[in-house]
Order: C-alpha cells, then sequence, then structure tokens
C-alpha cells in the first residue's frame, strides 16, 4: 500500500511538473524537502517523550486500571456476547482507556490482543464478528482526550493557543464516532459474510 | 470555552504526578522510563517522514496538489468543507505521516489561527489513520473476511470532516 502511495506520488508529480513546467521547482522538492522531516521530529519529539513519560507514571500507580474499570458497564453494553470479566472484555477496555488516555502506542498491542481474544471466544473462523467490527471502527475514530501530536504541531507553526481547538475535536470526534458506531449496527444486519 | 482548555493539560500532568506520588510510584523514574520509549518512536518514525516529506513535497511543487483541490473543490463545496484541506482529508486515512506533512504545510501557509488552520486542526485531531489501524488489527488475526468494517470506519472519517468543518465555525468564530 505504501509502495504504491509512495512511488504514485514521485510519477504524478513529474507528470504535473512537465505539464505545468514546474520541473524545477520538482527538483528543488525532490533535494530539499527531506529536511522537513527532521523538522518534524524535532517538533513532536519533545511531546512525545513527554506524554510517554507521563503515561507511564499513569501506568505504575494503576490509574489506567482504574480508568478501564470504570468504563467496564459502557463496554459491557457495547459489547454484547462476551464474557463481562472475560479476557477479550479486558483487553478491550484496556484499549479505549489507553486511546483516550493519548497512549496510542500502549492500545495497539491491547487492541491486537482484544482481536485474538475475541477470535478465541466467539470462534469466528476467518470472518469477523460484529463485536470485531464495532471495536476496530471505535479504534479508527480516533478517541482522544487531548490531541498532543496536532497541538505541538501548531506550537510549531507560532499559534497563540494551540489547544484552542480542544473542545471542537471533542465534538467533532464524538460525532464522528456516534455515526461509525451506527453505520456498523446498521450494516451488520445487512452484511453477513 | 478557551478558558477551560487552559487548565485541562496543567490539570492532567498535576492530577497524574500527585496520584503517582501519593500511592508512592518513583514519579520520576518512571517518567524517564516511559519518556525513553518516546523517543525510540519518534525516531522510528522518521525514515518514513523523510519519505513522504519528499513524495508530498514534489507533488506540492508540480502544482498537483492544486488540480485535485481543483478538480475536488465541487465536492469541497456539497460537504461545506474548505477546499484547501481536500488533499488532508484524502491522505488523512491512509497514511499519517503524509497526513501529518500536509497538516504542516496547511499551519505554515495560512496560520494556526486561521479558519483553515483550525478546520485542518481538528481534522487531525478527531480522526485516525483508518486503513493502517484496520491492517494492523486484523492482519494480527486470522480474519480475511473484515465484512463491513471499512464502510462503517470511512463514514465516520467523513462524518468527522464534515463536523470539523462546521464546529470550527460554530465554536470559534
Amino acid at each position: 500500500m505504501m509502495s504504491w502511495i509512495f512511488t504514485g506520488m514521485i510519477a504524478l508529480s513529474i507528470v504535473f511538473g512537465v505539464i505545468n513546467g514546474r520541473m524545477e521547482q520538482v527538483s528543488t522538492a525532490a533535494i530539499g524537502e527531506c529536511r522537513k522531516a527532521i523538522d518534524l521530529i524535532l517538533q513532536i519529539g519533545g511531546s512525545m517523550c513527554l506524554w510517554a513519560g507521563v503515561m507511564k507514571i499513569a501506568e505504575s500507580c494503576h490509574l489506567t486500571h482504574k480508568i478501564s474499570r470504570l468504563f467496564s458497564p459502557i463496554t459491557c453494553r457495547i459489547f454484547k456476547g462476551l464474557a463481562p470479566k472475560g479476557e477479550a472484555m479486558g483487553a478491550i477496555t484496556m484499549n479505549l482507556a489507553a486511546n483516550l488516555l493519548g497512549l496510542g502506542n500502549a492500545a495497539t498491542p491491547l487492541g491486537i490482543s482484544a482481536i485474538q481474544a475475541m477470535e478465541k471466544e466467539e470462534r469466528t473462523h476467518r470472518t469477523a464478528s460484529n463485536n470485531m467490527v464495532l471495536f476496530v471502527v471505535l479504534n479508527t475514530a480516533s478517541l482522544q482526550l487531548i490531541p498532543t501530536t496536532t497541538a505541538m504541531l501548531r506550537l510549531g507553526a507560532g499559534s497563540q493557543a494551540p489547544m484552542e481547538i480542544l473542545p471542537a475535536v471533542w465534538i467533532a470526534s464524538a460525532v464522528s464516532v456516534a455515526s461509525g458506531f451506527c453505520m456498523a449496527k446498521l450494516l451488520e444486519k445487512v452484511w453477513r459474510r | 470555552m478557551a478558558q477551560i482548555s487552559n487548565y485541562i493539560v496543567p490539570g492532567i500532568l498535576a492530577f497524574i504526578t500527585l496520584y503517582g506520588l501519593l500511592h508512592e510510584v518513583p514519579v520520576f523514574d518512571a517518567f524517564v522510563s516511559g519518556a525513553r520509549s518516546g523517543i525510540g518512536v519518534a525516531f522510528r518514525i522518521l525514515p518514513s517522514l523523510v519519505a513522504l516529506t519528499t513524495g508530498v513535497g514534489m507533488l506540492r511543487a508540480s502544482g498537483a496538489l492544486d488540480v485535485f483541490s481543483y478538480a475536488l473543490s465541487p465536492l469541497a463545496q456539497l460537504l461545506s468543507l474548505p477546499v484547501e484541506v481536500i488533499p488532508l482529508a484524502l491522505l488523512r486515512p491512509i497514511s499519517g505521516s503524509s497526513a501529518m506533512v500536509i497538516f504542516q504545510d496547511l499551519l505554515a501557509d495560512f496560520g494556526p489561527g486561521s479558519y483553515v488552520g483550525r478546520v485542518a486542526s481538528t481534522m487531525m485531531g478527531s480522526t485516525e489513520t483508518t486503513f493502517y489501524t484496520i491492517a494492523i488489527y486484523f492482519g494480527a488475526s486470522k480474519i480475511t473476511n473484515t465484512r463491513h468494517v471499512l464502510p462503517a470506519a470511512l463514514t465516520a472519517d467523513l462524518v468527522g470532516f464534515i463536523m470539523s468543518a462546521w464546529v470550527v465555525r460554530t465554536l470559534l468564530p
């Protein structure tokens, strides 16, 4: 997938560069744009370390466990048919808690084990169950309390108020998650194997 | 609204460190070991960022992105999204790194406090790299038939984009 995107970008830029007579600019970009990658890392690297550190504290004092226990009444309602105290449900709540706290790196392995546990519990045989689909949809819609990377890039671009978008982000992601959820619920009746 | 958001990040930092201290966790050592793993993550994404800053930069320089945005401007109007964020909306579900590169360009061109800058920021904050997430989660299992995951997830993305523009227009005039 990424190979196609990368090659496609380069090929298209040559096509359009020739048509628009902008090969000089394309060539300059081909040589110099990679500097921006280092620039981006410098901008967001600090905040990545900061939040990874803060979340490690939250993990060491079992705060993440407590938060995920807070979620379990909700997740038990969403993911019907899974054992409330089972391995799958545990991994699901931990994953959603980690996502909410912006712990992307912790969320991914937890999500993978949640899917694997659901596979075992629901015995689905190569076909995704309704619960798996719901779970992945909730993960693809970003459930994040503080969009740290976005805020850092805004700060880097000279923003006086990098967090001013916070309420907007919450509302937009809440509606987005809700619509993904409804769509998954709607389609699960039509889309059987 | 702006006042409340000023308290959130300092509040979370204070709460977590205090909570850790009260539960007799070596707060500073835990922080340092976590932050060390953060460096690893930052450097792990560097190679793909190099590829995509080059690709996106070349596309921009060739004028291709302007042509795409122009071609898709009726769609943008239909969804009442600013035309400038169309490339971001197209790449966001596919590649996190290229979305980041385009996002940074938008911030540099229009400013983080502008309408375009705010809509782009809200889009970045409220959506995820959909295809990547699906690939990772189902790739790690034996599931080959993913059923309605993709249409449902892409609906969430589309609604997220439309909502981003709408919320910014309503909340941050």
